[in-house]
């Protein structure tokens, strides 16, 4: 009872498989700008323990780091309405996805703002800079420019994470999936070429990064 | 507006909460095992273990769990083989875990300086006895902290199991919230059971960490 392979049934959804790849991009891409825009907030907020959002980010990035994506997914979409905010599918998975990185890239961050020297801080300061003037320009270009790397494999442990988000019937890559192994019967084959396609995506979207560093980042770290 | 009393919803969860300890449990000690396997394959002298275990790594470091766990229950069934989700699940989970500690361990056995590596050289020890006596005591200590780290994405990794259909703590929870119509309820709870079980390894991670810095320093 030999089983024969067939991928090129696989194939034949070639464009379900391309449009899911792009809502996983896309859904990665919204995710990590934003999730970065709060973790650098965070990250401030509880380097420089800024009342009251030190305190307020401590809580947010204990709770975030200590329960399942799947969990904060479930309750985004099925809990939120329950209190009157209507929510549909796309907008629970970038919420949920912009929260779960926001936390993560808050303690990232902020190991990177911790590790600014001493001597920087005041060589900016006898130079009559503000706050905001020494953050941006002296703490952190090289604060990002360090965790850099751990970024990356956040953002990239994300958008695999992001897979769940099928299981609020977003339309991305695995719901994909799902939808072309229920016509083809070929469940094996169909779950082994989606998880080629997020391998490849994988390596992708830190080799972009990488460059995304090097080019915003580097640059005005030195 | 249902008959299940907030009890019934309480012992329910804890009863998925405990399903949830016990596979985060098996899939913790047994990849550990696994893993010290991966780890002597990736530091072993001849390149093909070394690199065999690299691929390993990067294999389910770079795939979603859920796929993983797709490929092992959709797998084994062309293979003739009738798999439990519960059996798929710490399949998954425990290859999972041993890439990632092998990765880990890596990392610690590479920070014991080289001259303990050259030292029981000296003494003719084997690689194995080097490993067994010298090095990987000396690692032990630092893999600890990273280790109870790791465990806690272990634990939440259990979450998504439920979706091949393992009733754990978040799989007993979406059924409550459907059979009760109080998701927000339900979700918060299921949340709560995970930090309670999380929280703890977190913190005890951030104490091993501060603790093993501090003693280096004397």
């Amino acid at each position: 009872m030999a089983y024969a392979f067939d991928f090129s049934s696989v194939l034949e959804y070639r464009e379900a498989l391309l449009a899911g790849t792009v809502k996983t991009l896309g859904l990665t891409a919204v995710g990590a700008v934003c999730g970065l825009a709060i973790g650098i907030f965070g990250a401030v907020s509880r380097a420089w323990r800024l009342a009251p959002f030190d305190r307020i980010f401590t809580a947010y990035v204990e709770l975030i780091r200590n329960t399942p994506f799947l969990v904060q997914l479930f309750f985004i979409f099925f809990g939120l309405p329950s209190l009157g905010v209507q929510i549909n599918e796309w907008q629970a998975a970038i919420l949920a996805m912009v929260v779960n990185l926001g936390a993560y890239s808050t303690e990232i961050i902020r190991a990177g703002i911790e590790a600014t020297p001493r001597g920087q801080i005041e060589a900016a300061q006898s130079l009559a800079m503000s706050r905001a003037q020494l953050f941006r320009h002296v703490v952190l270009p090289p604060a990002l420019l360090k965790v850099w790397p751990s970024l990356c494999s956040q953002v990239v442990i994300v958008m695999l994470g992001s897979s769940v988000c099928s299981q609020i019937a977003a339309e991305e890559l695995t719901f994909a999936a799902n939808f072309i192994q229920s016509r083809n019967f070929r469940a094996f084959e169909t779950y082994f070429i989606v998880t080629g396609i997020y391998f490849l995506l994988a390596i992708a979207v830190r080799q972009a990064m990488i460059q995304a560093g090097q080019r915003l980042i580097a640059r005005r770290a030195r | 507006m249902s008959d299940i009393s907030y009890w019934d919803i309480v012992r329910n969860l804890f009863d998925g909460l405990l399903w949830t300890l016990g596979l985060s449990l098996t899939a913790f000690v047994l990849g550990g095992c696994a893993g010290l396997l991966v780890l002597f394959a990736r530091i072993a002298k001849h390149p093909l273990p070394r690199r065999l275990a690299l691929g390993y790594i990067e294999v389910f470091q770079g795939t979603p769990l859920l796929m993983q766990l797709f490929i092992i229950f959709f797998g084994s069934s062309l293979l003739g083989l009738e798999v439990s989700p519960w059996l798929a699940a710490a399949l998954g989970l425990t290859l999972f875990t041993s890439a990632y500690l092998g990765e880990i361990w890596r990392g610690c056995v590479e920070s014991v300086p080289k001259g303990q590596w050259e030292a029981s050289a000296s003494l003719a020890l084997t690689h194995f006895e080097q490993m067994r006596h010298v090095i990987l005591p000396q690692a032990l200590r630092i893999a600890i902290a990273p280790s109870v780290g790791f465990s806690v994405q272990v634990v939440k990794g259990t979450a998504v199991t439920s979706i091949i259909g393992f009733v754990e703590l978040t799989k007993t929870g979406s059924m409550l919230a459907n059979a009760t119509y109080q998701p927000f309820m339900v979700f918060g709870l299921v949340a709560l059971g995970y930090f309670a079980l999380c929280y703890p390894l977190s913190a005890y991670s951030r104490y091993l960490e501060r603790n093993i810095h501090g003693s280096r320093a004397h």
